[in-house]
């Protein structure tokens, strides 16, 4: 029996494991399997196929969260093809990439200083997410170009991924700066 | 016992038994009550015609309470025992109750946790007991005008209301002997009154400004599937804030000193709303005041100087706009549409400043007062399953990020805000002691780095952890969030398959216990009446779990379940059905956890089966087999 907690994301949304997904097919078939088994749909049944059916809408939720964001997808792709990340351990040594980092850094804690914090935080914020797609753009060709875990190439595409997250651990940061600012505003 | 009628699933089996069921807003300043009568959902007035129902709730002399338009009038003549925006308290502490107690004139107590108790009439009550008297009203007044008992309700709540805000407005409901079907964010719900499902698909924005709170919603429309993208607000933001402005003008313009009583206060603010109201229509409104000593104050305030007083107030709103803009990935161009919801909305420079945001005309055709309780009337009647082919979804997001308390007071995020509900994550804990048995995690919410930043959730006490050396058990806690938003916790140790039992000490909510306690209190202390109200209880659920299941069977049984099996459910069913008339509550419960046990197969097969239909006509063969 097919669909059940242990199937994975891309053949609960019946399509093929791949970086290349077509959003809006992803997109309808969440929609039709939510509709299918969302606790709304159950709001008169019995407390056990409610218990279900939130479970079920969960597994949804997750699969297509994962499914949506490049980087999530990218690592799952990986991780199904048996690859393990060590997080925390993995180092960086691209020193073009360090600068970056460092400067992008930089230029966040001077936002806070700025005359108009939330433009200047707007443009930081708007930088990470064009490198975001930058890498993006590098994580597709280097998925098309192989099979992730049979040709040696994992180990490349994990660094974009590494590097992917750096980012976004950064727009959180802005993000959560900029709802700082917010509060402190009164 | 009735026979049972075969249906569809997700039908009534009933079908031309309609359920009474009723949306409910649930509002700082107004409440209302909604249903779907011959299929135009509408707003229910009380006897006098009246549709709202103002959210003030009087303590009389003899401690018995007045709700509505009569304790209106108490709230000048006797402030301290009429509580008026009682929703601001709502899953609150006593700190923000004081930060904001500037202009609140109750008299508070601290409570068992840090939920703060209002003095009224020599005893203390909480905010969700006031809640919950508002609630019995609207109930009342459903149930004359239905003419009958009311099977379930949608409340609604703002989007931004964080977990503990919305388990008080549940727990509230309960206390007024309402079966909550669903709380639906009030955005999402006057998405729904405009019926923005037919036909229209896009992106569209719900602005909702009520008396006291601020939410803006990102949704997507989709072939009547409404998906929340993202939320945003201030809990502390609304109408009542423009009139408290207002009245700190008008105290400067009358020289009244700042220490003016709580009668004089009240005065001041209504004197400050009538103003308000006053200039969404007309170009300047006079005022005219009595101050404490019996002297008199006359004066007038033009559109324009009001408009320059809000506008700070109106531009606080336009932050969490570009937040939930950036959380959905849209630009305000991309947005086609902007639902206007909440009294405050009639301000015309609310209006002139929104639409200027979004580049887009506001939508204001229907009653900003009443657009979102005919919006839970709609899915209430949908919930209820009257409308079996209504294929209408709403797929909401927690509004604010859940996170635990790390070294250092810090806070470690496990879920994201405006990630889509239900969701569920684990996460896995270790002992750092030899023999350690017990372990307490904090839970908050919020977006901040620091946990006193956040709002505190709850505490939660890990016990009967197996004893171990140090760094050897693995706990691993799952925080589930339900499609109501509301967090629910479990843990288990995995190397010994052992399930720790958790103790939630709610940071400001009421525990089972005391909500239990405050039920037994409402039905006149007798051990009996509650012996009555379990019985019920069970027997309500035993119904809806043979309803359920027969009418399943009648659609699948012989295609998913083998004779063996159903010999096994039948029997179980069989008990059950027996078992309900009786009058042991235990018996009852017994027998629908064997009915549970004995269909559980069936009920897991059921859905990965519908999984099934849901992608039928797509690649199937992509699935394992």
């Amino acid at each position: 029996m097919a669909a059940d907690l242990s199937t994975t994301h891309f053949e609960l949304f019946g399509l093929p494991p791949s970086f290349d997904v077509d959003m809006e097919q992803l997109d309808s078939r969440y929609r039709e399997l939510q509709r299918a088994v969302h606790p709304d749909r159950f709001a008169n049944a019995s407390d056990q196929e409610r218990r279900i059916s939130m479970q079920r809408a969960t597994q949804i939720n997750e699969g297509y969260q994962v499914l949506k964001d490049s980087l999530r997808r990218g690592r799952y792709l990986l991780e199904l093809g048996g690859y393990r990340f060590d997080d925390g351990q993995q180092t960086n040594n691209d020193v073009e990439f360090l600068m970056e980092q460092m400067e992008l850094r930089e230029s966040l804690g001077e936002a806070r200083e700025a005359d108009d914090a939330f433009a200047a935080l707007g443009k930081v914020m708007d930088r990470i997410a064009r490198d975001n797609e930058r890498l993006t753009g590098i994580l597709q060709r280097q998925f098309a170009a192989g099979d992730p875990c049979g040709d040696g190439c994992s180990d490349c595409i994990a660094e974009t991924l590494t590097k992917m997250q750096f980012f976004q651990k950064l727009q959180e940061e802005a993000m959560e700066l900029e709802i700082t600012l917010e509060d402190e505003m009164g | 016992m009735a026979l049972l009628q075969i249906a569809e699933p997700g039908e009534s089996t009933a079908p031309h038994q309609h359920r009474l069921a009723a949306g409910i807003d649930l509002g700082t300043t107004n409440s209302l009550v909604a249903t779907v009568r011959s299929g135009v959902a509408e707003t229910l007035p009380d006897s006098d015609g009246r549709h709202l129902l103002p959210s003030v709730v009087h303590y009389a002399a003899d401690g018995s309470p007045v709700v509505g338009l009569p304790a209106l009038t108490f709230a000048e003549s006797d402030p301290l025992n009429t509580i008026a925006s009682v929703k601001r308290l709502m899953g609150r502490g006593v700190d923000d109750v004081k930060q904001a107690g500037g202009y609140l004139p109750y008299e508070f107590v601290a409570g068992n946790s840090d939920m703060p108790l209002l003095h009224v009439r020599g005893r203390d009550v909480s905010p969700v007991e006031v809640s919950a008297e508002i609630l019995r009203k609207l109930r009342s007044r459903a149930e004359q005008s239905l003419g009958g008992e009311l099977q379930g309700v949608v409340v609604t709540v703002p989007a931004y209301f964080d977990d503990a805000q919305r388990q008080a407005t549940k727990d509230a409901a309960r206390l007024a002997g309402l079966n909550v079907l669903r709380l639906l964010n009030e955005p999402t719900a006057a998405a729904v009154a405009y019926g923005l499902d037919k036909g229209s698909e896009g992106v569209i924005a719900i602005y909702d400004l009520g008396g006291g709170t601020f939410d803006i919603s990102i949704l997507r429309l989709n072939k009547g599937v409404f998906e929340v993208l993202s939320t945003a607000g201030d809990t502390a933001l609304g109408g009542d804030d423009m009139d408290h402005l207002l009245a700190g003008w008008l105290m400067q313009q009358a020289d009244i000193d700042a220490d003016a009583g709580h009668g004089q206060r009240r005065h001041l603010l209504q004197l400050a709303r009538a103003a308000k109201e006053a200039l969404s229509a007309q170009d300047a409104a006079t005022i005219t005041l009595n101050r404490e000593d019996g002297s008199a104050w006359s004066g007038s305030l033009s559109r324009a100087d009001f408009d320059q007083l809000i506008a700070p107030l109106v531009e606080k709103t336009l932050g969490p706009c570009r937040r939930a803009l950036r959380d959905a990935g849209m630009r305000a161009a991309d947005v086609q549409s902007v639902v206007m919801v909440g009294g405050s909305t009639r301000v015309p420079q609310v209006r002139e400043r929104v639409a200027k945001f979004f580049d887009a005309e506001p939508m204001t055709d229907l009653d900003p007062d009443k657009v979102v309780a005919i919006g839970a009337a709609i899915q209430a009647d949908i919930l209820a399953g009257n409308k079996p082919d209504d294929d209408m979804l709403l797929l909401d997001v927690i509004p604010l990020s859940l996170g635990l308390e790390t070294m250092g007071g810090l806070t470690e995020k496990v879920i994201h805000r405006n990630t889509t509900i239900p969701t569920a994550r684990a996460q896995e804990f270790t002992t750092f002691k030899d023999g350690q048995t017990a372990m307490s995690l904090h839970v908050v919410q919020g977006e901040r780095e620091l946990v006193d930043d956040c709002r505190s959730l709850a505490r939660f006490e890990l016990r009967d952890i197996p004893p171990m050396v140090a760094g050897a058990a693995r706990i691993k806690v799952t925080f589930q969030v339900d499609a109501d938003g509301l967090l629910n916790v479990t843990a288990e140790e995995q190397t010994q398959g052992v399930t720790s039992s958790i103790e939630v000490k709610p940071s400001y909510g009421l525990g089972d216990r005391e909500i239990e306690t405050m039920l037994r209190d409402s039905m006149d202390h007798a051990a009996a009446d509650r012996d009555v109200r379990r019985l019920r209880e069970e027997q309500v659920e035993a119904d809806r779990v043979l309803e359920a299941l027969q009418a399943a069977l009648a659609t699948d049984g012989d295609r998913l379940v083998d004779a063996a099996e159903r010999r096994t459910i039948d029997a179980a069913t069989a008990v059950l059905a027996e078992q309900r008339n009786g009058s042991d509550y235990r018996a009852i419960k017994k027998a629908i956890e064997a009915v549970e046990k004995a269909s559980s197969g069936y009920v897991e097969r059921r859905m990965n089966s519908s999984i099934h239909e849901a992608m039928a006509g797509h690649k199937v063969d992509e699935f394992r087999s």
